[in-house]
């Protein structure tokens, strides 16, 4: 049993964070916020020349032939950066939608009863007929509501998890960087044991999701992936919600990017469907 | 990531598992909670089973996936557990494996294994808990003994216990942590006086150990003279590792029963009860996972668990409390009947956000070790 990253995971993974730091830095992301429901298309045929949605297509198809896995991990590193555009719905058509495998073609689709940036879309797969645009509380995730919603795609909940896992993460680091810094009552905030002990949770969260989100991957069980959705949506909101905290006055401010995190925690905690069904599908697995 | 098991380890589980088959019927009923001596007999009664099967030494030499599987499948086929054992398997008898000389070794750790030893721990003092290094039993050098006067507390199986790890100060009280050295202790040495502790679950799981003037021999101190807190974290680091294994394997089951019990009872029907369960499900699947990341990680490092036994404990000590007040919410009225299934279970599970560390410590060791905050209150 070799549950941790093998090497060229690591190496996937080092290579998308290079890639996104390069091309979705924090500047990036605050222009991005300061124009929404714009998408960068060259940015979106980058990713799709690195592989980030050919990456489970058979290689025989153009893909490159790797599996859940290190999807999720890709996945964990767009959340951490709060990468947009319709990732997961784009990831899914690849090799059933020409051109979205290589990043020449954006593709919507409903999750749940929504549907993310339908207006940029080139392709729109299922459900979206008789969609009403809403005002997006979260400004990179432009959202229409669908009267029927569509049943979630196990994979598309799983690579959620993952974006929600990154966002975990990212939270958390953030939330420790300004409590080692910030100073009050002569010393940084982090030496009072109120906010150490919020970091401290917002780490046990992100890394109990972990082992969820990454069982998930190796086993691609349904209930694994509604656990693993449970424990990822709960990370990533309190994460966030407890890194704004951390961050006091200044993380109610629009500069900060940690109510970035929140507004898009929220939106994917929609992706799933009703948490409720999870929750259901969980408990009906005890008597099975 | 790979969650699949060797042909070796595959091989282990199986011809573990028809043992288990084979002598765990001709294994007698367990004994009363009450009844000490006959405690004393059965822990190390099993014990001995495993030392004449072959598995005595997997706390200690098998590798941590090895381990994992004698856990998970010893609390599967509902073998005992270490019981009285506990500190010479888990505690005692590690450290003495790492830090002792070769003539300790050889008069301590095999009568461990062969279950005829018992072992108990004295670190914490009544004004020295979550603050062990504050510990005032003082150990006054005398030719080649050490004469030691004062008091421990929280010290389980201190009736039926031969031998006693002990924490004293042989130094000065500043710097704290310089000052204390690691004896075994005799527990049949005269000045030991044990008075039993009743637990708010009515059981006297624990005790107080009063000492005075109590002798122990210079030979019986492991590591150096006021090297002992080192020689302690060793241990402590042990017990972080894999020591919840059996326990989410019993708890992922008693979630099956509850949602039996329900089903049952009527209580199957309440959507908010079903729910609630969905989420422990979801939660104890994840700290089995939680635990195989662990251990793969200690496989990887071939070394012993760090500070990651720390998230995993702060998570599932909160976890376990809410399950058992998940089975409260099953039983409904008859959840205050301590004759009925899970309730003496939910009156120990409050220990666990207490034992070994509470939380807030647990919640310190995170913050200040793996997440880089400054020290401070």
């Amino acid at each position: 049993m070799r549950f941790q990253l093998t090497d060229d995971q690591r190496a996937l993974r080092n290579g998308v964070r290079e890639l996104l730091a390069r091309r979705f830095d924090r500047e990036a992301l605050r222009a991005a916020a300061g124009a929404p429901g714009r998408l960068d298309r060259a940015l979106w045929r980058e990713l799709g020349d690195a592989g980030f949605f050919a990456l489970r297509l058979p290689e025989t198809e153009g893909g490159v032939g790797l599996g859940l896995p290190e999807a999720v991990l890709a996945f964990e590193e767009a959340g951490r950066v709060l990468l947009s555009g319709p990732l997961v719905a784009t990831h899914l058509a690849a090799g059933e939608v020409p051109g979205a495998a290589f990043g020449d073609v954006v593709v919507a689709a409903a999750d749940g009863r929504l549907v993310e940036w339908l207006a940029e879309a080139d392709v729109v797969r299922k459900g979206a007929e008789g969609a009403v645009p809403l005002r997006s509380v979260d400004p990179l995730t432009p959202l229409h509501r669908v009267p029927a919603p569509a049943r979630p795609d196990p994979v598309a909940v799983l690579l959620t998890a993952a974006e929600q896992l990154g966002t975990a993460t990212r939270t958390c680091e953030l939330a420790v960087q300004h409590a080692r810094t910030r100073e009050q009552f002569g010393q940084p905030i982090g030496a009072f044991q109120a906010i150490k002990h919020l970091c401290a949770q917002l780490l046990v969260r992100a890394e109990v999701a972990r082992a969820a989100v990454y069982a998930a991957a190796v086993t691609a069980d349904r209930v694994d992936i509604a656990a693993a959705r449970l424990l990822a949506d709960e990370a990533a909101v309190r994460g966030a919600r407890d890194c704004l905290q951390v961050h006091g006055g200044m993380g109610f401010t629009w500069e900060s990017e940690v109510h970035l995190h929140l507004k898009r925690a929220w939106v994917r905690a929609q992706r799933g469907g009703d948490a409720t069904e999870s929750e259901e599908l969980l408990a009906s697995d005890l008597t099975a | 990531m790979d969650l699949s098991y060797t042909p070796e380890e595959e091989e282990f589980r199986a011809r573990l598992r028809e043992w288990l088959g084979k002598v765990l019927p001709a294994l007698g009923p367990k004994p009363s909670p009450e009844d000490w001596p006959a405690r004393r007999a059965y822990d190390l009664g099993w014990q001995r089973m495993l030392y004449d099967a072959g598995y005595a030494d997997v706390h200690w030499d098998a590798s941590p996936t090895t381990r994992l599987i004698f856990l998970e499948e010893t609390e599967q086929a509902g073998a005992p557990y270490v019981g009285a054992g506990f500190v010479g398997l888990l505690h005692a008898g590690p450290t003495i494996a790492a830090e002792g000389s070769a003539e300790q070794r050889a008069r301590w750790l095999p009568p461990i294994l062969r279950g005829e030893e018992i072992w108990c721990q004295g670190f914490s003092e009544p004004d020295a808990g979550s603050d062990l290094a504050a510990l005032r039993t003082r150990a006054r050098r005398d030719g080649d003994e050490y004469v030691v006067n004062g008091s421990k507390i929280w010290t389980s199986h201190a009736e039926v216990a031969d031998w006693c790890e002990l924490l004293v100060r042989t130094g000065p009280a500043v710097p704290r942590h310089r000052g204390i050295s690691w004896l075994a202790m005799p527990m049949d040495a005269p000045g030991i006086t044990v008075r039993p502790l009743r637990t708010l679950a009515g059981s006297a799981e624990f005790a107080e150990v009063f000492l005075d003037d109590v002798r122990i021999p210079v030979a019986n101190r492991v590591g150096d003279e006021n090297d002992g807190w080192r020689v302690t974290m060793v241990t402590l680091s042990f017990e972080r590792g894999t020591a919840f294994v059996g326990e989410v394997v019993a708890c992922r089951r008693v979630l099956g029963e509850l949602a039996t019990e329900a089903r049952k009872n009527g209580r199957w029907d309440d959507p908010v009860l079903r729910r609630r369960l969905g989420r422990l499900n979801a939660e104890f699947r994840t700290l089995w996972r939680l635990t195989q990341w662990n251990v793969s990680e200690a496989e990887a490092s071939g070394g012993v668990p760090g500070v990651g036994g720390s998230v995993f404990k702060l998570r599932y000590s909160h976890a376990r409390q809410e399950l058992y007040d998940a089975a409260a919410e099953v039983l409904g009225p008859d959840s205050l009947d301590l004759d009925r299934p899970w309730m003496p279970d939910r009156l120990s599970s409050l220990a666990y956000t207490i034992a070994a560390g509470t939380s807030q410590i647990q919640q310190n060791i995170v913050a200040e070790r793996i997440l880089g905050l400054p020290k401070g209150r």
